[in-house]
């Protein structure tokens, strides 16, 4: 029968259609009594992104986001740890791997020398990086060797300007990484602490008396 | 289905004394061709060798040695391993070589690309015009002594940025309208526009006639670079008669960036996130065929694992493309949206896969020399085994009852000629527009690369050449695709995810590799030449987008207008890898 084909087609968009105010209508029963939304919520939001979802599609940014990933990237900051009295001790060593596995070469560092030995200091005197250049890789994050460097989740970053960041709108506490990246940050820290504990052993090694001489 | 036949050694060298000379250089292979003969050599390696698709033309400037050379790729459509043949010349202008247009007519644009970016004058060759830059544009930006306006070192990473931090802005450096370098007496005011006229005039070898005492004007369209059915800023110069196409050039070159230059300024590992911006649908696939390049000339192996976890993401790729293709071929003839966006959805969810394990949704940067960055965690595990085993093959069939009988679409698809195999094969085309012309050429099966030997699946192949064959060859792909995937996540062993230390400067060795992979677009490569030090010598990239279209003139003429629109929909160009 000629239009068999057109019809077969609008029965998969009719079931479409009919499933979106289908499912309405089950999602108003959880709501009685569950009270889950299947709009504007993040448990609505989660459904529509799973592979049961059916019917009505869309996220209706900006009022509902989509959950974003622990891996999202976006352009990074620095981390600091809070030290006490609040005072900001910055992980960076100023050792500027982040600035040269740059694909865009978007960060540039200043490092200064002590007056006194002339040797270098392990921090950064200024750091920059240019977020309307930076590709948003994560390679900065990736081969910081002391997890100073993490990529953000924060990526509503319109302006008018030209968004050249420096040292003071880089920096971010710790605590702002564990909330974004609570893995990362477990399996880092898990990583540092093994770390230290090793150092420690070594060195408690190397104190003792009959143990051999450490290798610089 | 094309199994790879085992090839006896090719020797070139002996069938050839004093014109052929097999290569000497460590990390090289194949064979040097002398420049005179290479017409001859070339006929041969088509005829009596069997190599009938030559799929990559480039060349590679070695400045300390003072010569250029031309490279050559050349494979079996039947399976196997590909042949290797160069032309060297002295590096002083005018650099001339043989065109191999009568060979193989398919190497057309990649000749002219040549020319451009390159400076080296084919002979023979019967429209050698610029093709990505523009004819008031002086020099040829891929040779080795050509500097960028915005130049600030020949590699980086740059100095400037560390330790001192003395960083200066580009646009400081070299303000606006400043920063373009003309030819000599050369005023952009007065410029005429000379390439159009030499466009033009290459489409009015079609002599007007007047038929039935009758006289017809041709006249020439341009389609392009602004419509919205041109999938981006790619122009179509047509020549009509009536609404009947005789004649038409395609013009490229809006989006070009010289991605190939900023990657030989790059090092090896800096350009893995460039690469996802060549198909930016498409970006695992993208670090698929470069890691296969660089691991080839470091000579590494690459993890267990991540072998699995690659195949996974490209063919979840290869599945999320041809779905947007179905809905932008439906949306270009005219079903506005609703197929499109039954697409975008099972395009949504394989993008939340890829953001949850790269970190991006589009921009993957997932592979590494060796491996993959990160492993694949177990919930993302469980959605990626929940879309391939009832999701995506659900979706798949509803998309095939949606359209595949429709009665609209089959008038408007079947019957409508694209190409016959060989045609296809003579202009180099690759991918799914070659496999439904008959063809069953897929580079998975023909030359496998990374695991997929150890898969059962078929390459789908479609007999007719025409639109519908196109279109239905995509649902085919799809579910084989899926059955690689319901296999892979079935075998995905435990262990490490790369099979070397994360460094963020590697060591490769000097010599020359090409990898290639199946993209779901055709045949995609990178020729990579190292000489040892941490930036790539010459980093090509083969895009199969740009070599398809090639054949688009032999396809096009004779049909409709209202049919190009469908027929450049089903070549499935992507402007970010077409003029790179």
């Amino acid at each position: 029968m000629y239009g068999k084909g057109i019809l077969k087609g609008l029965s998969v968009t009719a079931k479409r259609f009919w499933n979106t105010y289908w499912d309405d209508a089950v999602w108003f029963w959880r709501r009685i009594t569950k009270g889950e939304k299947r709009y504007f919520s993040e448990e609505g939001v989660k459904h529509r992104s799973s592979k049961n979802a059916r019917g009505i599609f869309t996220v209706q940014y900006p009022e509902e986001q989509l959950i974003i990933p622990e891996e999202f990237r976006y352009v990074p900051f620095l981390v600091y740890d809070e030290g006490a009295e609040g005072k900001q001790e910055i992980r960076c060593t100023s050792c500027g791997i982040c600035a040269k596995v740059c694909p865009p070469q978007c960060i540039w560092i200043v490092r200064s020398n002590d007056p006194n030995t002339g040797r270098p200091i392990p921090a950064p005197t200024e750091f920059y990086i240019d977020a309307d250049i930076c590709m948003n890789c994560g390679f900065c994050a990736e081969y910081c060797p002391f997890d100073a460097i993490i990529m953000d989740h924060d990526f509503d970053i319109a302006s008018y300007e030209r968004n050249i960041y420096n040292l003071e709108t880089l920096l971010k506490p710790a605590s702002y990484y564990k909330s974004i990246r609570p893995t990362n940050y477990a399996t880092a820290e898990a990583e540092r602490k093994a770390k230290e504990a090793a150092k420690a052993a070594k060195a408690a090694g190397a104190a003792a008396p009959s143990a051999p001489a450490a290798t610089p | 289905m094309a199994a790879p036949v085992s090839t006896q050694t090719v020797d070139l060298a002996a069938r050839f004394p004093g014109a052929v000379t097999a290569e000497a250089r460590p990390g090289y292979a194949g064979f040097i061709v002398e420049k005179d003969k290479l017409v001859e050599v070339a006929t041969a390696i088509r005829d009596e060798f069997g190599f009938d698709l030559l799929t990559t033309v480039t060349a590679v400037d070695y400045l300390p040695e003072d010569k250029m050379e031309v490279v050559y790729h050349a494979y079996k459509t039947t399976g196997g391993p590909g042949l290797v043949f160069r032309v060297q010349v002295p590096r002083a202008d005018p650099i001339e070589v043989p065109s191999l247009i009568d060979v193989w007519p398919g190497v057309d644009l990649q000749e002219r690309e040549a020319w451009d970016l390159m400076g080296i004058r084919f002979s023979g060759h019967p429209d050698l015009r610029r093709i990505l830059m523009w004819e008031g544009y002086e020099g040829h930006p891929l040779r080795k002594d050509w500097q960028e306006p915005f130049y600030e070192e020949d590699v980086k990473p740059f100095k400037s940025r560390w330790p001192e931090g003395k960083h200066v802005m580009a646009e400081e450096k070299n303000p606006f309208r400043d920063n373009v370098k003309f030819l000599e007496n050369f005023d952009p005011e007065k410029w005429i526009p000379e390439n159009e006229e030499m466009l033009y005039s290459s489409l009015k070898r079609y002599t007007v006639q007047s038929e039935d005492g009758m006289s017809t004007d041709r006249i020439v369209i341009n389609m392009g670079p602004q419509h919205p059915s041109t999938h981006g800023v790619f122009r179509a110069a047509l020549t009509l008669e009536g609404e009947t196409i005789v004649g038409l050039k395609p013009v490229v070159g809006y989006l070009h960036r010289n991605h190939e230059k900023i990657g030989e300024r790059n090092t090896f590992i800096q350009n893995m996130p460039y690469t996802d911006r060549l198909d930016y649908f498409n970006s695992m696939s993208n670090n698929l065929g470069y890691a296969i390049a660089v691991e080839k000339l470091m000579k590494i192996p690459v993890a267990e694992r991540a072998e699995y976890i690659r195949v996974i993401m490209v063919e979840l790729s290869r599945i999320q493309n041809h779905f947007i293709f179905i809905g932008m071929l439906l949306n270009d003839l005219g079903a506005m949206y609703t197929p499109a966006l039954y697409a975008f959805e099972e395009r949504e969810l394989i993008l939340d896969i890829f953001e949850a394990v790269a970190g991006s949704r589009m921009m993957c940067n997932y592979l590494r020399f060796g491996g993959v960055v990160r492993d694949v965690p177990e919930d993302v595990m469980q959605k990626i085994k929940g879309l391939v085993f009832e999701r995506l093959p659900a979706k798949t069939d509803e998309m095939d009852r949606l359209l595949s009988e429709n009665e609209v679409l089959v008038a408007r698809l079947k019957g409508v000629h694209v190409i016959d195999g060989e045609t296809a094969i003579k202009y180099s085309v690759t991918g799914p527009v070659l496999r439904a012309a008959g063809v069953p050429y897929d580079i998975r099966r023909a030359d496998p690369y990374s695991i997929y030997d150890r898969f059962e699946f078929d390459v789908a192949m479609r007999p007719n050449g025409d639109l519908f064959d196109n279109y239905i060859i995509r649902l085919d792909e799809i579910r084989q695709s899926l059955r690689i995937l319901q296999q892979a996540v079935k075998q995905i062993p435990d262990g490490p995810i790369n099979s070397q230390k994360p460094q963020y400067q590697v060591r490769v060795p000097a010599g020359e590799a090409y990898g290639r992979i199946e993209s779901p677009k055709g045949e995609l490569g990178y020729y990579v030449v190292s000489n040892g030090k941490p930036n790539p010598w010459r980093y090509h990239v083969r895009a199969p987008s740009f070599v398809n279209i090639t054949c688009l003139e032999q396809m096009c003429i004779g049909t409709k207008i209202a049919d190009f629109v469908a027929l450049l929909g089903v070549l499935d160009i992507v402007m970010g890898e077409l003029d790179r």
